[in-house]
């Protein structure tokens, strides 16, 4: 094989350089004259926080987005790429952090998707699968070319565009997140694929925000922060203390001692809960749990493992169809969302834009979403008292560190953390006895998901139950002083902190039976 | 004896005027298969089925008042795309007013130009050798006009655009998932337009197969809604153009049935009341969609304008 070909017989990119990019959106400089640069076989990590511009440049190199400013060199020629298209001729590829698959197409069909076809305008369907095929045996990427999107796991789901791009010829290849909905052993998959990828003479960029990947997989790391390349940094000299340092600006802790608490009783317990989901399946199989005072009981799983149905059920927002939950040796079951309130819960919802909060009504608005008709914020159970309102809200804005530009704002204006830091100051301030925190920190800057986490150790010291539900399992393993994990609806497993570990919990999350 | 010649006219008509439906609902599909929601089928078909009568009226040429349709649905096709995909607009609404629109131009030229309702030649029936003197058969399937197998020629053409090439698959895409088509460098935009101009055209043809092949005359509101109908073929149909010929079969057999409902009265010795058989093809319309259930074929993106944004 000639040197500058890889193993799909395309052209190799030795060099791409990007070169003093500006991107301006309305209101924001989202990237602010960043150079990046990334060779064959080599993986170049981006760094950064939600916002500091990371896919907003790399949507720029693969076309989505032009720049108000700067050049960008391929093997030393400068080029301009206008569209995916144009990127995709000069070999760049782009695994999306939201796959860009149509789910009710097949492998072949989403591959064939803008290609011209060897039979004109006909489907070539029977070569494109050959094709398929082939690359699947050189990467050892396993995938059926007939079998529709929707029936394949989100893994597969991401080896298909991985393919997509190889059969398009990607030289480069821009992964953005692609851990983030991945289980432990499908991330050592992924691993093995990029190394593979990169020993071929490809060029990787690794988009992540999670320090520990970052640092397992790549040669060189760039951190970004609001829109500016602050550091760059050979992997094997970069620690994740200065990492999170660089991305946040401050110093970060990224463990928690957690003070050792007696449990108290259990103030959550559910026995033998069965729901259905919105897809008409068993969402919940029999799901047995006891959450004490003092406590906080972390629920890990791949996402739609019924950590959704499991949350809403406890919060009184999707019925059951058998078995029984008790809130402090209460009865609820089958309560409405208002009743389990009123026995001392407090909810952090999972999807915080469509049920934490109203989008368009203002944060003091949204900070008596719950309570609008009690006192102090109603007079007589009618008439809003809003001086009262305005008094806590401005209260909660302070303590909590909310930033915003008063309580009158559009709580769509803010950011994902301040919205959750509203979230939260509203449950909190209900004094709960029970508290779900449904994915508290998905979407969060370190620095504010620092912050939720803090204010959660404090509810545990407080005594209160904490049910901590979240796909991240560093947060899990950072908080929980128990980890349960649910596969396809059930619990599969549970360990103390001290026994639980990467490995044994990935595992389970993949659905084999593990003995602790 | 009766009842079979009865039986047979009936599925005659029954083809015939399945024909009109055909047209309309299988340019729908290619429009809402790409996620555009065109309500105002029926009054682009009032349009064509004007501008076919009217070519048609003044030179007695058949192919120029087809042209004419075509054209004619296409460009209010193009509107339409211009309005819901490049102005981003809210389809249902802006389909109701490219509806009234046609609506009130078409009766507004007719009354300028012929004034009273005069009938014309249209498409003739066309003999075939043999197979139009099969007996019963002959009569049901191989003695109807041109437009009649054109429209049904459409159904697999159709079918196989969709399903076996490349802009089928383009148009399956940008429905589904308008994000991952642009990702994969297909114009979202261009693909809209190319489906919602076609089936302007089709609706075109739809009022042109109306007013030139099986009724012969123009009047105010030709259509009486059929182009709605037509649109929820689409749905009962699944997006699948030979469920949506079966639809369009169903509903033109209600029709047929309607119109011979005195000879059936008759044959049977019952009395119906007439505005029951006007009501017919409504209420069945409305109880099939009952019925019609979500499938894996509804296009996810249906109704919803696209721009790249940020995500």
């Amino acid at each position: 094989m000639p040197e500058n070909l890889l193993p799909t017989g395309h052209r190799r990119i030795e060099q791409m350089r990007m070169q003093g990019i500006v991107k301006k959106f309305p209101g924001v400089l989202a990237v602010d004259h960043v150079d990046f640069d990334v060779k064959a076989g080599e993986i170049h990590a981006l760094l950064g926080e939600n916002g500091a511009g990371k896919s907003t440049l790399m949507k720029i190199l693969y076309g989505l987005y032009h720049p108000e400013e700067g050049h960008i060199y391929l093997n030393d020629q400068s080029v301009v790429i206008r569209s995916p298209n144009h990127a995709i001729q000069h070999g760049i590829g782009m695994i999306h952090q939201h796959f860009m698959l149509v789910p009710s197409l097949t492998v072949a069909e989403n591959v064939a998707l803008g290609l011209k076809s060897s039979r004109g305008l006909i489907l070539d369907l029977e070569v494109v699968s050959k094709r398929i095929r082939e690359l699947s045996e050189i990467y050892g990427l396993q995938v059926n070319p007939n079998s529709p999107i929707w029936q394949l796991a989100v893994g597969e789901q991401q080896r298909v565009e991985i393919l997509r791009a190889l059969y398009r010829g990607a030289a480069l290849l821009i992964l953005d997140e692609p851990t983030a909905v991945l289980t432990p052993q499908e991330v050592d998959d992924l691993f093995r694929i990029l190394n593979q990828m990169t020993a071929d003479g490809h060029a990787l960029i690794f988009i992540s925000h999670k320090l520990h990947e970052v640092l397992a997989i790549s040669h060189r790391i760039t951190v970004l922060r609001d829109g500016k390349r602050v550091y760059s940094i050979p992997a094997e000299s970069a620690t994740k203390e200065m990492l999170a340092q660089m991305m946040v600006g401050r110093p970060v802790v990224l463990r928690y001692d957690l003070p050792p608490i007696e449990p108290g009783p259990a103030l959550l317990r559910l026995e033998g809960v069965c729901a259905t989901s919105d897809r008409g399946d068993e969402g919940l199989k029999n799901v047995s749990l006891n959450v004490h005072a003092g406590e906080i009981v972390g629920v890990a799983g791949v996402s739609g493992n019924g950590q959704r149905e499991l949350a809403q059920v406890i919060a009184g927002m999707r019925s059951i169809t058998a078995g029984k939950i008790w809130l402090n040796n209460d009865d609820v079951t089958s309560h409405s969302p208002a009743a389990m309130n009123q026995h001392g819960l407090s909810h952090i919802p999972e999807a915080r834009m469509t049920d934490g909060v109203i989008k368009n009504f203002t944060v003091a608005e949204n900070f008596v979403l719950q309570n609008h008709g009690r006192k102090p914020y109603a007079w007589g159970g009618l008439f809003m008292n809003f001086r009262s309102i305005t008094r806590q809200c401005k209260t909660a804005i302070k303590d909590y560190e909310i930033k915003t530009p008063s309580h009158e704002t559009p709580i769509k204006s803010l950011s994902g953390g301040n919205i959750q830091k509203l979230v939260l100051a509203r449950e909190l301030s209900r004094q709960p006895r029970v508290l779900i925190a449904a994915q508290p920190t998905r979407g969060v800057d370190i620095g504010a998901s620092e912050y939720i986490h803090h204010r959660l150790l404090e509810e545990r010291t407080k005594g209160t139950a904490i049910l901590l539900i979240s796909e991240d399992l560093d947060e899990i393993l950072a908080l929980s002083d128990r980890i349960v994990v649910m596969y396809e609806g059930a619990i599969v497993g549970a360990v103390k902190r001290d026994a639980a570990d990467v490995r044994t919990l990935g595992l389970m999350m993949a659905g084999s039976k593990v003995t602790v | 004896m009766i009842t079979d010649i009865l039986k047979a006219s009936v599925a005659a008509s029954a083809i015939r005027l399945a024909t009109p439906y055909i047209f309309a609902s299988l340019g729908e599909t290619f429009g809402q298969r790409s996620g555009v929601l065109n309500l105002g089928v029926d009054g682009i078909m009032l349009l064509g089925a004007f501008a076919a009568y009217y070519a048609v009226f003044e030179t007695g040429n058949l192919l120029l008042g087809v042209l004419a349709a075509l054209i004619v649905g296409m460009l209010l096709g193009l509107a339409m795309a211009f309005i819901s995909v490049t102005l981003q607009a809210e389809q249902g609404i802006s389909g109701i007013g490219l509806y009234l629109f046609g609506l009130g131009l078409s009766e507004l030229l007719f009354q300028k130009t012929v004034v009273t309702p005069t009938p014309i030649d249209g498409f003739p029936r066309v003999n075939l050798p043999i197979l139009t003197d099969l007996p019963v058969l002959g009569e049901i399937f191989f003695h109807h006009n041109l437009l009649v197998y054109v429209a049904f020629a459409l159904v697999p053409i159709s079918a196989f655009v969709l399903n076996r090439t490349t802009f089928g698959l383009q148009i399956r895409a940008v429905g589904q998932n308008p994000e991952a088509a642009d990702a994969m460098g297909i114009s979202v935009a261009r693909v809209r337009y190319m489906t919602v101009t076609l089936g302007g055209g089709f609706a075109g043809l739809a009022g042109a197969s109306l007013s030139i092949a099986l009724l012969n005359i123009f009047q105010s509101n030709l259509t009486s809604g059929q182009g709605f109908i037509a649109v929820a073929l689409v749905y009962f149909g699944a997006w699948r153009p030979y469920w949506v010929m079966g639809g369009a079969l169903l509903f033109s057999t209600v029709n047929a049935l309607q119109l011979q409902v005195k000879t059936i009265e008759n044959a049977l010795g019952i009395n119906v009341p007439s505005e029951f058989a006007v009501m017919a093809p409504y209420v069945v319309t409305i109880i099939t969609l009952i019925f019609a259930s979500k499938r894996v074929e509804q296009p996810t993106a249906l109704t919803k304008p696209f721009e790249r944004g940020e995500s």
